[in-house]
């Protein structure tokens, strides 16, 4: 990252969906305001402005984070991922397949931010008991499902996950 | 219960995954916000910082010049543009409907009113400029307390106004003074059910594109309801209907939050025609929860009378009903609605219900998940367990002996409504067997006994509620502006693929599942031949779209109607193909053929082709195979449920835990069980949030103190339980499909399932009574006070 211009601009490079770009951005840009309208990856949403409820959750660096709570000039030099980036060729992960065999989303809308911080956690924690699930959702705010099935789609992620061969997972 | 999984077959019933989801889980979505046009501007709204104020002046002048600003409008700018924001719903001939405009005049009645709009070439410099708007405001009284605003000489939130009183809607059924006053118990009491915010993740977002050259212009909004919404913009702004096309994109959840008409969507349209360029503003979440409607917000008194063994002889209800500073688009007719839900399941001789409409310096109040429904439940629900108490009975006893035995159905009810089915006896029945209700009742007798810190209650209700929104003559003797009938067009494409067009409006609720459940399995069609169109006014021009739990069940009904139409009109063409007579013709599986022989048929998606082409079909016939139906419904639907949650109280702390909650509803017969359980499961979430944690704050000087996701609490995934849900089915009478809709049943029964299971934990230690949300603190105190009186 270059030190901000008196503009208050800054360059970065950021690969994002196994993309690299490098952009001039204004310093005080919000990453999730990047991705959503400089880079027009519209499947990130923005649904408070308090860190509170998720919906801008992506991968940095395979951890997840709150897009809307990082600066742009953050992202330099990081490999990004998204709600678009995680299908590979059409293929669904384990992850977006059981939030559909599970009924795990209504409206949708907090499904990126809610997949993309699913991923994180079964990463960090492969075989996750119901509470560690729903502990590991906690910064991720859904109004529509109650939660139960997403619950339910994140412990079958996470034993589909278990009996794929190694390196066949995410 | 886990449902069984079953191969996704797409007929009606079985359990069959979305097809909504495949974008959903992708990314590949297009909520308003997403949408950018060329040349598009992005406007900001400058909000009142005051509950109540005049509004002295208001320079613009340092914004105008701020980078990337095109244009700043104040309210006296605009007024000429537009009239005021549509109340649909005028309760009683007198009731008292200030004018409201997009943006504010002379006056700011709430914290979050509109005062101003910038407009930028990008987001970041109007939201900017808005600092350098200068409004002088003298500040004015609040009005936050509803019995104060109807004291005299109380200060008024209108000051043009003699008072702050709405209307008085009254309602008197039977011999009231005769039921109160022969009873041999009489229970009183006061509920207070708190204001809660709607709070749909995706907050709401306008984009108006106008063409000047022709007068056309496409809104697209964040919105439930499309089609209301072009009606009220030709109207509001004056545009010929036929010009205005509205776009309810991608939607991220309502709860009837997005059934309004709201001053941006007015205000954008008017900025955008002035400017003659597209023009974006979405909220952010502080903005959605300051000015997006609100919910509940009621002061119930409530009386109940009935005799020693029980029986329930009457009813007194009077609300106060705060309506915020303005009527929004159905404002007063919310506790209209619950006015007919406080009798609920119960047979009694005589009711009586008034409600008094009272403005107060707050944001309007407005449907929220339930609408009324809620409220009345909560009420009859906890007054219920009251009089059990007070008659030394069994609460579940005393449900049983006053409500509407299953064969005394169809039932006229105090209040007027015919409930055409139901089996309370059955989800009752269940929904304790599920619970453990017999073990679990010695367990709290041997934590009362021992002195356990954490006691441990069960919460019933047994609720029912009024849906299919609604029969239109209904609509119509309750003065609502419109009418509840619902639209759907089925269209055979020439290769025999089916393009279903509903007036239903879905944001969440999988409607292009069920309706593809429903045509499939009414045309015999595979379920992935079918897709379905909604949302927008010029590819689906009719309809009342999604609230009140409707959709299926008039929507849904006039799907299968249209889809009988296709078949009815095909079987003509089907009968020339067959050189045979139509009258000979059997329709089964998606084929015609000729009654006794089998071999002779042709199945429906091959007769579209031969009507496309014309070649060769009957004299006199018109060659097309459309099927479209209007249904209007003849009676509402009447979904109910047994919903019993044990609890467990820490006495010492005053921390509530959810142990148990099972629920056991009666929705009739279901096209999807996989979204009916979905929708049930959301409904609790919102219910039980209610009860345990959400309630909008504002301070004495109108502050709201609530105003980010950070102090009003919605549930996260560690706060929720694990709900077992069970269904009964009892179909209703009233549709051809027998179905009750399912959208609210799950927050309207949960509510008071849950604080009647805290004060059962507590009732031996003297507590009657614990207010929501029933926080650590809340109940904690309730503790200790009826220690001390005790």
């Amino acid at each position: 990252m270059t030190t901000p211009t008196p503009s208050g601009r800054v360059t970065i490079s950021v690969t994002v969906d196994g993309t690299s770009y490098t952009d001039d951005v204004p310093a005080r840009q919000l990453f999730v305001h990047y991705l959503r309208e400089t880079l027009g990856l519209t499947g990130t949403n923005v649904g408070c402005d308090t860190s509170n409820c998720g919906a801008c959750t992506v991968l940095v660096d395979g951890a997840s984070a709150k897009s809307c709570t990082m600066l742009a000039a953050q992202a330099d030099g990081c490999e990004v991922t998204t709600v678009q980036g995680l299908a590979v060729d059409g293929e669904l992960t384990p992850v977006q397949r059981a939030f559909h065999e599970k009924h795990g989303l209504q409206c949708g809308y907090c499904t990126p931010g809610m997949i993309c911080a699913a991923t994180s956690l079964l990463a960090e924690n492969p075989s996750p008991s119901e509470q560690e699930i729903r502990v590991g959702l906690e910064g991720n705010l859904c109004r529509c499902t109650g939660y139960q099935n997403i619950v339910a789609a994140v412990a079958q992620a996470a034993d589909e996950m278990a009996q794929a061969p190694a390196g066949a997972q995410q | 219960m886990t449902a069984v999984d079953q191969p996704p077959t797409g007929k009606v019933g079985d359990w069959t995954l979305r097809k909504e989801d495949a974008r959903l889980i992708t990314g590949q979505t297009r909520w308003t916000d997403n949408i950018v046009l060329p040349g598009m501007l992005h406007a900001a709204v400058l909000r009142s910082p005051m509950a109540h104020a005049r509004i002295t002046s208001v320079d613009t002048s340092g914004a105008t010049g701020q980078p990337g600003v095109v244009a700043v409008f104040t309210g006296a700018d605009l007024q000429g543009d537009y009239g005021a924001l549509p109340c649909a719903w005028p309760v009683t001939e007198d009731m008292v409907n200030p004018p409201h405009l997009a943006i504010a005049v002379d006056e700011v009645r709430y914290v979050g009113d509109a005062v101003a709009v910038v407009v930028a070439r990008d987001a970041y410099s109007a939201a900017d400029a808005l600092e350098h708007i200068e409004v002088d405001y003298e500040p004015l009284p609040a009005v936050m307390d509803m019995e104060a605003a109807l004291a005299d000489g109380a200060d008024l939130v209108h000051g043009d106004l003699d008072s702050n009183t709405s209307f008085l809607w009254p309602f008197d059924s039977g011999d009231v003074d005769a039921a109160f006053d022969g009873a041999h118990t009489v229970v009183s009491r006061r509920f207070i059910n708190q204001r809660l915010v709607p709070a749909a993740i995706e907050p709401r977002s306008v984009v108006v594109d106008p063409a000047a050259a022709s007068g056309e212009i496409t809104v697209y909004s964040a919105t439930q309801v499309p089609h209301i919404l072009r009606l009220m913009l030709a109207l509001t702004l004056e545009i010929p209907e036929q010009k205005v096309r509205v776009i309810a994109p991608d939607v991220g959840g309502g709860f009837g939050s997005k059934l309004n008409v709201y001053a941006e969507e007015v205000a954008m349209t008017a900025i955008a025609r002035r400017l003659g360029k597209p023009v974006k503003w979405t909220a952010s979440r502080s903005e959605d929860i300051q000015a997006t409607i609100h919910g509940r917000d009621q002061i119930q008194d409530i009386a109940i009378a009935a005799d020693a063994d029980g029986r329930i002889r009457g009813l007194k209800v009077d609300l106060l009903a705060d309506m915020g500073a303005y009527l929004q688009l159905v404002t007063p007719g919310v506790p209209i609605l619950g006015a007919f839900m406080f009798p609920a399941i119960y047979k009694m001789d005589a009711y009586h219900f008034a409600c008094t409409g009272v403005f107060t310096t707050k944001t309007p109040t407005d449907a929220y998940r339930g609408a009324g429904r809620p409220e009345a439940t909560f009420a009859i629900e906890r007054i219920i367990d009251e009089l059990a108490a007070e008659l030394g009975m069994d609460p579940m006893e005393l449900r049983r002996r006053n409500w509407i035995r299953h064969e005394e159905f169809p039932f006229e009810t105090v209040a007027g409504l015919t409930y055409d089915s139901g089996n309370y006896e059955a989800a009752t029945d269940r929904a304790m067997e599920l619970l453990g209700w017999d073990e679990l009742r010695e367990e709290q007798r041997q934590r009362r006994e021992s002195g356990d810190p954490v006691q441990l209650g069960i919460g019933i209700s047994t609720f029912t509620e009024m849906c299919g929104l609604a029969p239109s003559r209904v609509l119509g003797s309750l003065s609502y502006g419109a009418g509840g009938w619902e639209a759907a067009t089925v269209r055979m494409l020439p290769t025999g693929k089916v393009e279903v067009v509903t007036g239903t409006s879905p944001h969440g609720q999988g409607h292009v599942t069920a309706w593809s459940q429903i045509a499939a399995d009414t045309l015999g069609v595979p379920f992935e031949d079918v897709d379905v169109l909604h949302g927008d006014t010029k590819i689906a021009p009719m309809g009342l779209d999604t609230y009140g739990s409707r959709s299926l069940v008039v929507g849904g009904i006039a799907l299968k109607r249209a889809c009988d139409k296709v078949v009815e009109k095909a079987k003509v063409f089907a009968a020339h193909m067959l050189e045979a007579s139509a009258d000979d013709l059997e329709f089964a599986d998606g084929s015609y053929s000729v009654t006794g022989d089998p071999e002779k048929s042709v199945a429906l998606q091959e007769i579209p082709l031969a009507v496309f082409a014309g070649h060769d079909y009957p004299e006199g016939v018109e060659l097309d195979l459309t099927g479209q139906q209007v249904f209007d419904p003849e009676n509402f639907s009447f979904p109910h449920g047994t919903h019993l949650a044990a609890m467990e109280v820490d006495t010492e702390t005053g921390r509530v835990t959810v142990r148990k909650y099972v629920c056991v509803d009666d929705v009739g017969n279901v096209v999807n069980p996989m979204i009916v359980e979905g929708q049930v499961h959301g409904g609790l979430a919102q219910g039980i949030a209610q009860a345990m944690w959400e309630g909008v704050e504002y301070d004495d000087a109108g502050n709201l103190l609530t105003g980010t996701f950070i102090d009003y609490t919605v549930p996260s995934a560690a706060d929720m339980p694990s709900f077992i849900t069970d269904r009964t089915v009892t179909p209703a009478t009233s549709n051809d499909l027998g179905v009750k809709g399912v959208g609210e049943a799950g927050t309207i029964a949960s509510t008071p399932a849950i604080v009647n299971g805290v004060i059962d934990a507590l009732r031996h230690m003297g507590v009657d009574e614990v207010p929501m949300p029933m926080t650590p603190r809340t109940v904690w105190t309730a503790i200790q006070t009826a220690r001390n009186e005790g």
